[in-house]
């Protein structure tokens, strides 16, 4: 579903965020991107979402070489990839409705599909009674999961998450991580960046390690 | 196709209630258009009442057609009543040369001195009025010409100098018209580009947002098309209130100044056709004004 070949990423300003980073992550794994923050955990996953793109290297996803995407394509690419922030990126002036039904309405679903499929995916993540509260009505917890619903309710292939407990004590984040297990599960490619190893420990998924910007191990 | 009717709709009366919420300022950005608008909306209104007036006073030119001296009255009757067949003409008149002694010795205030004279200087004079469809400058001319090749027609006074010079300030006008009609459009491009440049700005979070979970470009500008749109109608509806408040509040001024110069001239509004074309300008420069905006600072914000 991914597959890195010498991607190298460096910014304006020098720094080199990847470096020669090979790797493949198969269609329906679960894998945990882990490393101290710098490390390159984010750079990875927002080359994945196609924010930003890889100075050199081939990065293939979802069998579709990301160099090639051009502009005008990079809409519907990313709509094969839900992607869930550690600060979750909800809208406040919109209810958790409105919030989780976006990527339908981009998409060009119809209203009566789309009421249906902001449902179905507030119930995987509990929140169905939810459903009229505004963002900072919420927890915190509550909004992660939030996130998590409109990151998953276009049934995207993939979901990416960048350190979605940072925000979180022990019990709510096991629950977040418990949600994206049930993901993969039903063949969704996860990939999570934490650096909570004592939480991911209790998950059985392959563990990425980086550091610097490289590939430092990989453990199961 | 019913449902990206839908979602237009949607967008674009979702669009109203946000203008709606933020009543103030939508209302001043539309009142700024407006003005701008009415601006040569107003000029125009101008030339066109000073055409129609002008064409009033054309009307009013008629041919003074002086007979030679010697001419007897009944060969000048003669010749009135041969001019009238002429298709061209509309009226005739004959001022013979007693009824014009005696119409200068009232007015001229110089009874004596006409009481002096042994002989009647003055000549048969035929007033001509050319017909309605005949009043255009070189018919006027032709006709003019036509009548002095007559043989007891001594001189033929046509006075339309005036006009033509009027026509020609007219037609400078009119270039203005379109000078500052195309300068203030520059500027409601500028209003709405600006404007709409802000909302960008203050909405950035939720085009971040958008375009990270797949919004195309053009869903993301969508919204702010529809602003301009809303703006530019607004603008235009501002514009056509103040042109027709102007024209209302002019009206019987002009009234009794036509009165005085005796003629039922009567102020004309922009009427239906410049209407439609005022609101459609407001409306297109609106959407364009928003589409140059959008395109160039939607793009400047990309998911971080």
């Amino acid at each position: 579903m991914i597959r890195c070949e010498h991607v190298f990423k460096r910014y304006p300003n020098g720094r080199e965020a990847l470096s020669d980073l090979t790797l493949e992550i198969a269609t329906g794994e679960m894998v945990f991107l882990t490393g101290h923050s710098g490390a390159g955990k984010s750079t990875l996953l927002k080359l994945v979402a196609l924010i930003e793109r890889p100075t050199r290297g081939q990065l293939i996803v979802n069998q579709q070489d990301v160099s090639k995407v051009g502009r005008g394509k990079i809409p519907a690419f990313r709509r094969q990839v839900g992607v869930v922030f550690q600060d979750h990126k909800l809208l406040a002036d919109r209810t958790v409705f409105d919030n989780v039904s976006l990527p339908l309405i981009v998409a060009g679903v119809g209203m009566r599909e789309i009421g249906k499929r902001v449902r179905a995916a507030l119930d995987q993540v509990g929140l169905l009674a939810m459903e009229q509260n505004l963002p900072l009505e919420l927890s915190t917890g509550e909004q992660q999961r939030v996130g998590i619903a409109r990151a998953v309710v276009s049934k995207p292939p993939m979901l990416i998450a960048d350190e979605p407990t940072g925000n979180l004590d022990p019990q709510l984040s096991l629950e977040v991580m418990e949600i994206f297990r049930r993901f993969s599960e039903v063949g969704v490619t996860v990939v999570v960046a934490s650096h909570d190893m004592s939480l991911i420990s209790r998950f059985k998924a392959r563990q990425i390690h980086l550091e610097n910007g490289r590939l430092a191990k990989v453990a199961s | 196709m019913s449902a990206w009717l839908a979602r237009h709709l949607q967008t674009c009366i979702g669009t109203l209630g946000r203008l709606a919420d933020q009543r103030v300022t939508t209302l001043l950005i539309m009142l700024v258009l407006g003005i701008a608008l009415a601006l040569p909306a107003c000029l125009h209104v101008l030339v066109i009442n000073a055409r129609s007036a002008s064409g009033e006073l054309n009307r009013a030119v008629d041919l003074s057609v002086y007979l030679k001296l010697q001419t007897p009255l009944g060969a000048a009757e003669q010749l009135a009543a041969r001019v009238r067949q002429r298709r061209d003409i509309a009226e005739v008149k004959l001022i013979d040369s007693d009824a014009g002694l005696k119409d200068f010795r009232q007015r001229s205030g110089l009874g004596d001195a006409v009481d002096a004279l042994t002989s009647n200087p003055l000549p048969h004079v035929l007033v001509v009025r050319p017909g309605k469809d005949y009043m255009a400058g070189p018919q006027l001319s032709t006709l003019a010409t036509e009548l002095r090749a007559l043989p007891a027609v001594d001189v033929v006074q046509l006075d339309t100098a005036w006009v033509d010079r009027f026509n020609a300030i007219l037609d400078a006008l009119r270039r203005g018209v379109l000078v500052v009609g195309g300068l203030l459009a520059c500027g409601v491009l500028i209003i709405v580009g600006s404007t709409i440049r802000a909302e960008i700005q203050s909405r950035r979070a939720e085009i971040e947002v958008t375009k990270l979970v797949g919004g195309s470009d053009a869903f993301v500008r969508r919204p702010f098309l529809y602003a301009g749109l809303w703006y530019g109608l607004g603008g235009g509806l501002v514009a056509l209130g103040a042109s027709a408040l102007i024209v209302t509040l002019l009206d019987r001024p002009t009234r009794r100044v036509a009165a005085l110069y005796g003629s039922d001239f009567q102020l004309s509004g922009l009427g239906l056709d410049a209407s439609l074309f005022l609101l459609g300008a407001a409306v297109a420069l609106g959407w364009l004004g928003s589409l140059i905006s959008a395109s160039r600072h939607l793009r400047e914000i990309e998911p971080q």
